[in-house]
């Protein structure tokens, strides 16, 4: 009869830019189970609506998470707006949404290159950090802020994008984009990338359904399922598709987040010619939020849900949200179940876990 | 600065933090501003750290991390507090399960302030950590000098 060990992984692990802990039960190297212990970066955010009003909790809801800091205050703002009954302006929209596209594709290039680190591919890493930073320097020139924009606010966004500089970020774009599609190339075609990744972690797509995997964990299994569709800010103008693979397997994920950052790329062009102009604000002067509602959005790593609900004073009563990286790690652990103890920290980065967003 | 005699090697760890402090100190040791000119190398690994780099407020499960950490890393050592959350626990100051700042939990060297902080702030102080550091050797130096005398 085999004995199992026990290996212990994290906190604090060199794969890991966040802690989240997990103990490996294994016997030899196969891995028998794994069990998740978290709370490493829990700071009680949710009841800080609480103690600060709604106008400013726009400000903390975007600290949720550093990677996809945008798109959490957008989730915020468009909460409160539903409750306040205010509509955005559509250059807020439009804008808005090049912010999020922007903020996705800086959060799937900031993953590129630490899973290519994973893989032990270092120049591979660079490289995709070095794109990454042109990115990061549109944001900045568009926002002033780097990893946290701060532009969002509640009715709309607190700074508007004169027509020069949308110009000078369309050709920047572009830049991007040939510099993208360089090592896009040589990452799926890459033999070392190919061995770590394809035939391992496989979810089939019953099982991402069965576990309530969301983003480019569900849609690498097969299913077309991206909250964009919803249309929410300027999505339902655009045109694009959910980027589905079949394969369910490390490979296929890292192929569904290399396609979107390309879609992401073409949303914003098109973002910028379609630039509607006007207004960047509606006044809700003396409103203040009353009821319930229920936000969803898609964010670079899945399905995230904000509950709020509000009973007419200048708080929230209630703040909840539910982050994509929660949703997937009951597939994580599924799929972490028989694999090798080498392959942990490669399938760990390929549900692209979000620790900060996870615990708040 | 004068030269240095030796790579310091940096270690990080994300104690309670929002993610924004911590990617910034990574695009630190890529091409656009690359911290490896200095000589400096990320390392997982405490036992081969001299600079220790912290961000966020600190909740109870990371302060034993922080704890363990910073007691595994050999002497000298420099401790950099990353953000304004890792300086005076910032915009989760009111939250109920931080500490709120770093230096509640260990010695703190070198504060750098920002939310999120730089990454010319925090290649700033890396490079202030470094002169503590070569302080700190030389210090150390001496004082085994007279031990032997
Ligand atoms: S200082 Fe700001 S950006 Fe840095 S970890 Fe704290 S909240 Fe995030």
């Amino acid at each position: 009869m085999s004995k199992t060990t026990i290996v212990p992984f994290g906190p604090q692990h060199p794969v890991l830019p966040e802690p989240i802990h997990l103990d490996l039960e294994l016997d030899d190297e196969r891995v028998v189970q794994a069990l998740p212990s978290i709370g490493y970066v829990h700071r009680g955010l949710e009841l800080l609506a609480e103690r600060h009003n709604f106008i400013e909790m726009a400000q903390v809801a975007e600290r949720i998470c550093g990677i996809c800091s945008f798109i959490h205050s957008q989730g915020y703002c468009q909460g409160i707006e539903q409750l306040l009954g205010l509509k955005v302006p559509p250059r807020a929209a439009y804008l808005r949404t090049m912010w999020a596209e922007m903020s996705r594709i800086q959060s799937h290039l900031l993953w590129l290159g630490l899973s290519a680190d994973a893989f032990g591919f270092e120049s591979l890493f660079q490289h995709s950090w070095r794109i990454r930073e042109m990115l990061v320097d549109m944001i900045e020139e568009t926002t002033g802020g780097r990893v946290i924009f701060g532009t969002c606010k509640v009715g709309g966004i607190r700074k508007d994008v004169d027509a020069e500089t949308l110009q000078r970020i369309g050709g920047k774009i572009r830049e991007m984009e040939s510099a993208f599609n360089e090592i896009s190339h040589i990452f799926s075609i890459d033999r070392t990338v190919k061995q770590r990744t394809v035939g391992i972690g496989v979810l089939t797509a019953e099982d991402a359904h069965a576990l309530g995997a969301v983003g480019p964990v569900l849609r690498a299994s097969g299913h077309a399922r991206d909250l964009r569709q919803l249309g929410y800010a300027a999505y339902g103008e655009l045109d694009w598709e959910p980027i589905v693979e079949t394969a369910g397997d490390c490979y296929a994920r890292c192929i569904v987040r290399l396609r979107e950052i390309s879609q992401s790329i073409d949303l914003i062009k098109q973002c910028i010619d379609r630039m509607p102009s006007g207004e960047i604000e509606v006044t809700f002067k003396g409103k203040r939020p009353q009821g319930e509602t229920m936000i969803r959005l898609e964010q670079p790593r899945g399905e995230v849900c904000y509950y709020m609900c509000a009973n007419g004073g200048k708080n929230l009563e209630r703040f909840r949200v539910r982050t994509p990286t929660f949703a997937n790690i009951a597939p994580l652990v599924h799929m972490l179940k028989g694999c090798e103890l080498a392959d942990v920290p490669v399938i760990l980065l390929t549900i692209d876990p979000c620790v900060s967003c996870n615990e708040r | 600065m004068r030269f240095l005699k030796k790579s310091p090697w940096i270690l990080h760890y994300a104690a309670t933090s929002c993610n924004g402090c911590d990617i910034e100190l990574l695009a630190c040791l890529t091409p656009m501003y690359d911290v490896e000119r200095f000589g400096i190398v990320n390392t997982g690994n405490p036992k081969h750290a001299d600079i220790f780099l912290v961000t966020g407020s600190v909740n109870e499960e990371s302060r034993q991390v922080v704890e363990n950490l910073y007691a595994q890393i050999p002497e000298p050592k420099v401790v950099v507090a990353i953000g304004a959350c890792a300086l005076s626990g910032g915009i989760f100051r009111d939250a109920y399960n931080v500490y709120g700042g770093i230096d509640k939990i260990i010695p703190v060297d070198i504060y750098v302030p920002g939310c999120a902080a730089r990454p010319e702030s925090i290649i700033d102080g890396i490079v202030q950590a470094l002169e503590i550091l070569e302080q700190r050797a030389s210090e150390r130096k001496r004082q085994r000098k007279l031990v032997a005398l």
